[in-house]
């Protein structure tokens, strides 16, 4: 994934109401949005906002309903003016286009995903995914024609003489997803595209849409008021609250690290188990024991503070032996003459990937006294799990 | 202190001088443009009357077959169609085929011209709300007004005959599908329209594929309605030299025939019924797909 900024928003405002440009000094004075919609009777859609969203990423805007979500997606192609800032795609100010470029912006560059579909009822299934390619005027056969694949695409084989209405909420947005996609558009805006399907139908929806990201690559900018949504889906989040960005950050950091309560309160109903990765939460390995024989072992092992170790080589991580079980060998070694570390002294203990989800490790981690083995597919030790940084990162905070 | 007790009217002269001004300014007005009016309606005039003649030429077995033909086109329902078939036959029978026919084809041509006017003024009105502000109560002004107080001066400046008969019809026939269009475009869904928008509609595309389709249920509810009062100001007209069903019925008014005017009224009825059932059957039919899952 190249990291280039693909859409910038530099010190957007937007109010609504009559006069909005009046208001703007009230809010340089730090009037809330509250005040300002009793004294004035306008609003305060979104306030300052800058973002950079790169090439690439599904980039996640999330916030309790009238936070200002679907106001700020829709300046990005301009269906609503702000009241100041800029959007610039590819470095060029989407505000500065005249109607015919914006036409075209709007045709070439970006397409767009509705929460309730936004379908021509009267038309039939493949005539409104090729909506878009008509508007450019397309020829009829062509844009029929990859219409087609479009839908086979989004599984939708043989629906093509369909009327929307004769579809399911979750077949007719899959012709919404089609429909953005026949365009060949970069740029896939997505509002609550997913919110009004029933939790089956949406979470079978993401995995189509993480699917077929994987060989579009596009660049995503979604919309959602669902936390678990958002970390399934965002490279990275930001939150809005009232119009204002209160953090932005990757998924971990949103989860480890809530900017405020806010966020806190955002973040604390989520399933972390589910959210979280093994390396989100691991702890570095502090006893490593790099010995080749049990003297040396327990000679570092004693010179810890821990009763256990992980004992890793130049080609990577052996196993966790304890000092009981190193005290044992040595004195049978005593007897044998041999003080090599062997195999079988090696604790019989689960190895977790760092890219685990927390679900998955819970059970062997709650079944050992000493912290887990984290350990990369490459066999180097990276980290390590206990059950109390477990507890602590399940836990509320 | 005469006015706690009596409205301080104005006095007699001032109101006859007021009226007299007035009533002579506009005799000037229709003297100085009557005929530069009326040459402008002139080809008008002639296709209806060539319509009527059209109507009044086919010979009637091929006239109920071409309507029972429309009707079915329309509605695809056989029991519309044989009680339309019936219908006309009885009509015949009873001796009103000629001023039905007449009926028909004013009818026919009013309505064309309503929805010809109708349609794009109801589209001005909802592309702004000045326009719908300064409509909207023109419209009130032309539906509530009795219709014998425009005719006069309709009258004056075109004197008695089809012409100012048929814009009296449409002034009164044209409101529903003006009102009916502009809320039409304005109730459109908004997130098809934004889908619409975000796809780089020219005004022109998303007028044409966007809004009017979806506004087309509540403009056929229009057409509709519009169709029904023009049915409705037949009788009207006729007092003013239009042709038809009406003319027996006023006839039968001041002759007091209650079986003419009975005839002449259902006859009228039937054709009501007609246009309901058929314009009715074909919207629905049309917008089908609203529907939902077979
Ligand atoms: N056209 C408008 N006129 C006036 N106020 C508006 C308008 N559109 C949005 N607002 C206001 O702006 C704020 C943000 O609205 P917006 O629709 O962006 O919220 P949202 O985050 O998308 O909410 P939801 O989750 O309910 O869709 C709200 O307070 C809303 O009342
Ligand atoms: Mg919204």
């Amino acid at each position: 994934m190249s990291q280039d900024v693909l859409i910038q928003i530099k010190g957007l405002f937007k109010i609504f109401g009559a006069k909005p440009r009046t208001i703007m000094p009230m809010i340089e004075q730090g009037k809330t949005k509250q005040e300002i919609l009793d004294n004035t009777g306008h609003t305060l859609g979104l306030k300052d906002i800058n973002l950079d969203i790169k090439r690439g990423e599904i980039f996640v805007i999330m916030g309790l309903s009238g936070s200002g979500k679907s106001t700020l997606i829709r300046h990005f192609n301009r269906l609503i003016e702000p009241t100041a800032g800029q959007v610039l795609v590819e470095g060029n100010d989407v505000l500065k286009l005249d109607e015919g470029a914006l036409r075209m912006f709007r045709r070439q560059k970006m397409s767009m995903v509705f929460q309730h579909f936004g379908l021509l009822p009267h038309q039939t299934v493949v005539n409104n995914v090729a909506f878009g390619l008509k508007t450019q005027g397309v020829e009829k056969k062509e844009r029929l024609a990859k219409a087609k694949t479009w839908l086979a695409d989004v599984g939708l084989e043989g629906y093509e003489d369909q009327y929307p209405a004769q579809l399911s909420g979750g077949q007719q947005q899959r012709v919404g997803l089609a429909r953005a996609l026949c365009t060949d558009a970069e740029i896939l805006l997505m509002d609550e595209a997913f919110s009004a399907l029933d939790p089956l139908i949406r979470s079978e929806m993401q995995d189509q849409l993480i699917q077929l990201q994987e060989t579009l690559h596009k660049t995503i900018v979604f919309i959602t008021h669902d936390l678990d949504e958002a970390l399934r889906l965002g490279d990275r989040i930001a939150i809005l609250r009232d119009g204002e960005l209160v953090q932005v950050g990757e998924p971990k950091e949103i989860l480890l690290k809530p900017a405020d309560d806010y966020v806190e309160a955002f973040v604390k109903d989520v399933n972390r188990a589910r959210a979280l990765t093994v390396e989100n939460v691991m702890k570095a390995p502090v006893n490593r024991i790099t010995a080749q024989t049990i003297g040396e072992a327990l000679e570092q092992m004693r010179a810890s503070t821990k009763d256990y170790g992980y004992v890793v080589s130049d080609d990577g991580f052996k196993g966790a032996v304890t000092q009981e079980t190193l005290e044992e060998a040595i004195e049978e070694s005593d007897a044998s003459g041999s003080d090599l570390l062997s195999d079988e002294l090696y604790e019989d203990m689960a190895e977790i990937s760092p890219s685990n989800l927390l679900e998955e490790v819970i059970p062997e981690t709650l079944d050992n006294e000493c912290p887990l083995p984290v350990v990369d597919e490459e066999g180097k030790l990276k980290g390590v799990l206990s059950r109390s940084r477990l507890a602590e990162a399940l836990g509320s905070s | 202190m005469s006015w706690i007790t009596e409205f301080p009217e104005l006095s007699r002269e001032t109101l006859v001088t007021v009226r007299k001004t007035l009533d002579s300014s506009y005799r000037e007005f229709s003297r100085e443009y009557g005929e530069n009016i009326e040459a402008f309606f002139d080809p008008l005039l002639y296709f209806l009357v060539w319509f009527e003649k059209l109507l009044l030429a086919t010979p009637w077995w091929l006239m109920i077959a071409i309507i029972a033909l429309i009707t079915h086109l329309a509605a695809r329902s056989w029991r519309l169609t044989i009680g339309v078939i019936i219908s006309l036959f009885l009509i015949g029978l009873f001796g009103m085929w000629e001023d039905t026919m007449s009926t028909l084809s004013i009818i026919t041509v009013s309505t064309l011209l309503s929805i010809a006017l109708g349609i794009p003024i109801g589209i001005l009105m909802a592309r702004s709300d000045r326009t719908q502000a300064f409509v909207t109560p023109i419209l009130d002004v032309m539906q509530t007004m009795p219709a014998f107080v425009y005719l006069i001066p309709v009258v004056m400046l075109l004197g008695i005959g089809k012409i100012p008969g048929l814009i009296a019809v449409i002034i009164y026939a044209i409101p529903p599908v003006i009102r009916l269009t502009n809320l039409g475009i304005r109730l459109v869904n908004k997130e098809v329209l934004e889908a619409a928008m975000s796809y780089g509609v020219t005004p022109w595309q998303k007028l044409w594929n966007v809004q009017l389709p979806l506004a087309m249920p509540n403009i056929m509810a229009g057409i509709n309605q519009t169709i029904m009062m023009a049915l409705a100001m037949v009788v009207i007209a006729s007092m003013i030299g239009v042709a038809g069903l009406g003319q027996p019925v006023l006839r039968s008014i001041t002759n007091q025939y209650f079986a003419l005017g009975l005839l002449n009224g259902l006859a009228i009825v039937v054709l009501a019924i007609i246009f309901d059932r058929v314009s009715q059957a074909y919207a629905k039919r049309s917008q089908q797909y609203l529907g939902g899952r077979e």
